[in-house]
């Protein structure tokens, strides 16, 4: 397709907080994903789920710009991510762009990947310091309420090499919303924890789905987690979606064969 | 074969030596601080992605590595001056023994901050961070601590080399202990009080080394 062929920006109306239009990815001849075209609209909670190797994780990373696109576009909040308009074309964005817009986005990752050499709260600190501009009082402050918010006060001196995975956890998700991102992503948030702790970590989330109005996007191998908290799941096999629907429609009904396998492996497994 | 030690002679050309071990101190820092600087900007400019830089620094930082130190000592004193830049040899050796050593610190650097894991990079990007701060507020305070001990060497290593500098005519404590030899007939006592004397800088700064690895790591929390 051809670049003209894309929008320089989606018309009021039909914004959607995040849209994928026709995005594929390859790693050398390996496509990972496939002209995937995906809406996510403003205080949507996305649940994502699929083998492994189906994409899914990509669609996350391209959203956060970790990973670089191969063809089609990516909307947030009406505006090209990875591109930016010239001469009235969509061309490759800039690092001065590509910054403006990543600060809609938040991310949380399997393993954390908070910063070893800073306490619980100069992790949640860095971030509004460094990037936003905020004073030591104000992120301080701010950083606080979150660390409370997600039961890690008592943990604000700690290095994370003195908490537990969940504990980590909770931290990198109150250091991801103290940048007061519109879209968070998580990242099978849970998959490297234990799974007594797992509980700590998954009511934090809920919290932030039933008291904030935050778009998410969420890649989990936690069926019963994902249909509870989700208002929709997607399916994604082969760097497609295969179905998507609400939870209790996908989960209980689902419609394309592939989809029936993996539930079924899924729940053998469990 | 006689063994006479003479300890009067010890004693008379000891403050000459000591002497010497200052300018020889000065030498190995002050290459060693052109070296850090340096090292870091070439370990830096091979993470550029931009091809025709890393190339470039990747070839330097192996010339430099494939070359014996005397002969870079050598070029920039002698061959210096044919391109129109006249040095002293103090400042020749320095610059020579720097740029050496440079080689050597930008691939301990460059090993530090290899072993940075990924995570951290997609951390500081999902937090927005410019490349600057990611550097220097996440990366090379992590890529430190596993660095120091390879650091900490090339101090010891630095040192050793100085009495290269001897061949362009610095009077470190090599140059000054063959010139006492030179004017009184006597090697044992200067040569080694020379080794006495490296030795008892050598050891320690080695043992100093990891008591500063250890407080680097704890001031960082790691």
């Amino acid at each position: 397709m051809d670049m003209s062929a894309y929008p320089l920006e989606l018309p009021e109306g039909d914004r959607p907080m995040v849209r994928f239009m026709n995005v594929t990815k390859r790693y050398g001849n390996l496509v990972v994903l496939d002209k995937l075209n995906l809406d996510v609209t403003e205080g949507e909670m996305v649940t994502i789920i699929g083998p492994s190797g189906s994409g899914k994780t990509t669609v996350l990373r391209m959203l956060m710009t970790l990973e670089t696109i191969n063809g089609g576009v990516i909307y947030v909040d009406g505006k090209p991510l990875t591109h930016m308009a010239r001469d009235g074309v969509l061309v490759a964005a800039d690092e001065r762009h590509l910054r403006k817009m990543r600060a809609s986005i938040g991310m949380c990752f399997q393993h954390f990947n908070l910063f070893p050499h800073m306490t619980a709260l100069q992790n949640c600190m860095e971030g509004p310091v460094q990037v936003l501009g905020l004073s030591r009082q104000e992120a301080r402050e701010r950083s606080e309420e979150l660390l409370t918010l997600v039961g890690m006060i008592d943990k604000k001196d700690q290095h994370p090499s003195r908490l537990s995975g969940g504990q980590q956890q909770r931290v990198a998700i109150a250091r991801a919303l103290a940048m007061r991102p519109k879209v968070m992503l998580f990242d099978e948030v849970t998959s490297a924890l234990d799974p007594e702790v797992i509980g700590e970590v998954t009511n934090v989330i809920r919290k932030l789905v039933s008291e904030h109005n935050l778009t998410m996007l969420m890649v989990t191998h936690q069926m019963g987690f994902a249909r509870d908290i989700s208002d929709r799941v997607c399916f994604f096999y082969a760097g497609k979606i295969e179905e998507q629907g609400p939870p209790d429609e996908l989960f209980d009904n689902p419609q394309r064969e592939r989809t029936k396998q993996f539930l079924s492996a899924v729940k053998e497994a469990d | 074969m006689s063994f006479n030690w003479r300890w009067d002679f010890t004693w008379e050309i000891l403050p000459r030596l000591l002497l010497a071990t200052l300018n020889t101190l000065i030498a190995a820092g002050a290459g060693y601080a052109i070296a850090l600087v340096l090292g870091l900007i070439l370990a830096l400019a091979q993470r550029t992605g931009w091809r025709p830089i890393t190339v470039a620094v990747r070839e330097f930082v192996e010339f430099i590595r494939s070359t014996p130190l005397v002969l870079q000592i050598f070029f920039v004193f002698y061959v210096g001056p044919q391109f129109g830049i006249r040095l002293s040899p103090w400042t020749s050796g320095m610059i020579a023994i720097g740029l050496h050593y440079s080689a050597y610190l930008s691939e301990v650097y460059r090993a530090g901050i290899d072993a940075v894991p990924r995570g951290q990079w997609e951390a500081c990007r999902a937090l927005n961070m410019s490349t600057r701060d990611t550097y220097v507020r996440i990366v090379i305070p992590q890529a430190l601590p596993p660095s120091i001990a390879g650091m900490g060497n090339y101090l010891v290593g630095i040192f050793k080399d100085t009495p290269m500098l001897s061949v362009i005519g610095v009077a470190e404590l090599m140059h000054t202990a063959n010139a006492i030899g030179s004017e009184s007939y006597r090697f044992l006592e200067p040569f080694t009080l020379v080794g006495l004397i490296y030795l008892a800088i050598s050891l320690p700064t080695a043992g100093l080394i990891r008591l500063f690895e250890g407080w680097v790591r704890r001031k960082l929390g790691m």
